[in-house]
């Protein structure tokens, strides 16, 4: 890459390094001979399926011999529902039955509510997130919060929920709910 | 990572990424160098017809909308003219998952005509995690993957080389999972094999441990790789992580591909995997297309990594 990303400017002089370490081995390379070819059999240039598989997986690209399958739907139009009204602004504090999605992180990680009480979580990330019960043993289970969409859940059993997103499952918290 | 390592490997091990880092696989051994990303294409162009030449692309992530990339849509077309345009047709092309965003149904056939749109016989995919949000997979599998068993998963033969495509993005709880079912997969379907059969095996998530505090590491990979072990060449093929990254580790080889739709940090150079924002003009630098080529009768696998023109 002749780029150099902020993230990675510290690491460009162990990048030159690198580079100078694989030209090293080109000439290495270059001066021993070539492997001969392991067998002298004809080559199956078709892509078939492997043994035991029904049926060739994939789709036909555009010139594919066989009939090319064209998609049942038409061409749906990318319209994305509007988000005014649903980010909180930066810095606002979150109350105990909100959460704010952001910089990868459930905010606040652990909240206590009553039972009954409505708990709402709103991605304020650039990327996608999903509010989901761990190991899928509770009962959160969001769609896809894209950016500045809510999910709402009201806890009626006290507990602990461990939660998820199953897009970054690195992502994770807690809502603990009392009577 | 049983071996410890040659010094050669070593040195392999620090090549991890270029503009055009070439690996040849000779013999069962891995040799890299930089290469002039025309002269790779241009040789894998005039190769003859024994010549395998498949295209992989990663991370369309149709449906993105941010200001990573304001026209996700508008990169992968690009991408999918630069494919058209290589200057040969690539016997299949392969796209390493997050096809979509958000796993939506207008979004997995929006990608789906773009792709019928590339000059190659076949088209094959796994899906990422985005492809299979909140539903274990089914959205993805009704539209991508009907003719396959299990979750997804299959292998197929072509020019001699054996491909596994694995499905690790199914029921995240940390890192990447394949499953016992699957993994028996690999066993049952590599029985029949030749130790001297090249290997090719992809997946969205890295095989590798690239840095499991992402995410970027698959918990029961090793299982697979065991199974693997007895290959001379083994290449792993992945998306996921949005940047070119190599590794060398015993007998595999893993390359992450770059994205078409926006740049990832890189591993802990910052606080949480965000899309990157970078200056209009330079976003095309981070996304790209890979050419494999491999040439029967040498022994060839070559890896070329090509920016978005």
């Amino acid at each position: 890459m002749k780029t150099s990303f902020p993230w990675r400017r510290a690491g460009a002089a162990a990048a030159a390094a690198a580079v100078l370490a694989v030209s090293g081995l080109t000439l290495a390379a270059c001066s021993s001979p070539a492997h001969p070819a392991a067998s002298g059999t004809a080559i199956a240039i078709a892509i078939t399926p492997g043994s035991g598989q029904p049926s060739l997986a994939g789709m036909p690209g555009s010139t594919a011999t066989d009939p090319v399958t064209q998609p049942s739907a038409p061409m749906a139009s990318m319209s994305m529902p509007s988000s005014a009204g649903a980010q909180a602004p930066a810095g606002t504090p979150v109350s105990a039955d909100r959460v704010a999605i952001k910089n990868f992180a459930f905010a606040p990680a652990a909240i206590t509510v009553k039972a009954g009480t409505t708990v709402t979580w709103t991605n304020q990330d650039s990327d996608a997130h999903t509010v989901t019960s761990q190991n899928n043993a509770g009962p959160l289970n969001s769609q896809a919060l894209n950016t500045g969409q809510s999910f709402s859940y009201t806890f009626t059993t006290p507990g602990t929920y461990h939660y998820l997103c199953t897009i970054h499952p690195f992502m994770t918290a807690t809502v603990t709910v009392t009577r | 990572m049983t071996n410890p390592m040659t010094r050669r490997q070593f040195a392999r091990h620090t090549g991890w990424f270029g503009a055009a880092v070439v690996l040849s696989v000779a013999g069962g051994e891995v040799v890299s160098h930089i290469a002039d990303t025309r002269d790779s294409i241009t040789a894998a162009a005039t190769a003859d017809t024994n010549t395998l030449r498949f295209v992989q692309v990663s991370d369309s992530h149709i449906g993105f909308t941010g200001p990573a990339n304001t026209d996700v849509t508008a990169s992968f077309t690009q991408a999918v003219d630069q494919v058209n345009s290589l200057g040969f047709r690539p016997d299949f092309v392969l796209h390493t998952g997050d096809l979509t965003h958000l796993s939506a149904p207008g979004q997995f056939d929006q990608v789906k005509q773009m792709m019928s749109g590339l000059r190659t016989d076949r088209v094959f995919t796994v899906p990422g995690e985005h492809d299979s949000v909140d539903d274990h997979g089914r959205a993805y599998r009704r539209a991508f993957a009907q003719a396959t068993g299990g979750d997804g998963w299959y292998s197929f033969d072509t020019h001699g080389v054996h491909f596994i495509a694995l499905v690790n993005t199914l029921s995240l709880e940390k890192l990447g999972h394949l499953g016992t079912e699957q993994i028996d997969f690999v066993r049952r379907d590599v029985a029949g094999l030749s130790s001297d059969t090249p290997i090719v095996v992809f997946s969205h998530i890295p095989l590798f441990a690239m840095y499991p505090q992402w995410g970027w590491s698959t918990d029961d990979a090793l299982q697979v790789l065991n199974l693997l072990k007895r290959f001379s060449s083994v290449t792993a093929l992945n998306g996921h992580v949005h940047q070119l990254f190599s590794r060398v580790e015993g007998n595999v080889t893993f390359h992450s591909a770059t994205t078409t739709a926006y740049p990832l940090p890189g591993p802990g150079r910052a606080p949480a995997p965000t899309p990157q924002v970078l200056p209009a003009r330079q976003l095309h630098t981070a996304l790209g297309i890979r050419t494999v080529t491999y040439r029967q009768g040498t022994t060839a696998l070559a890896i070329t990594d090509q920016e978005l023109a």
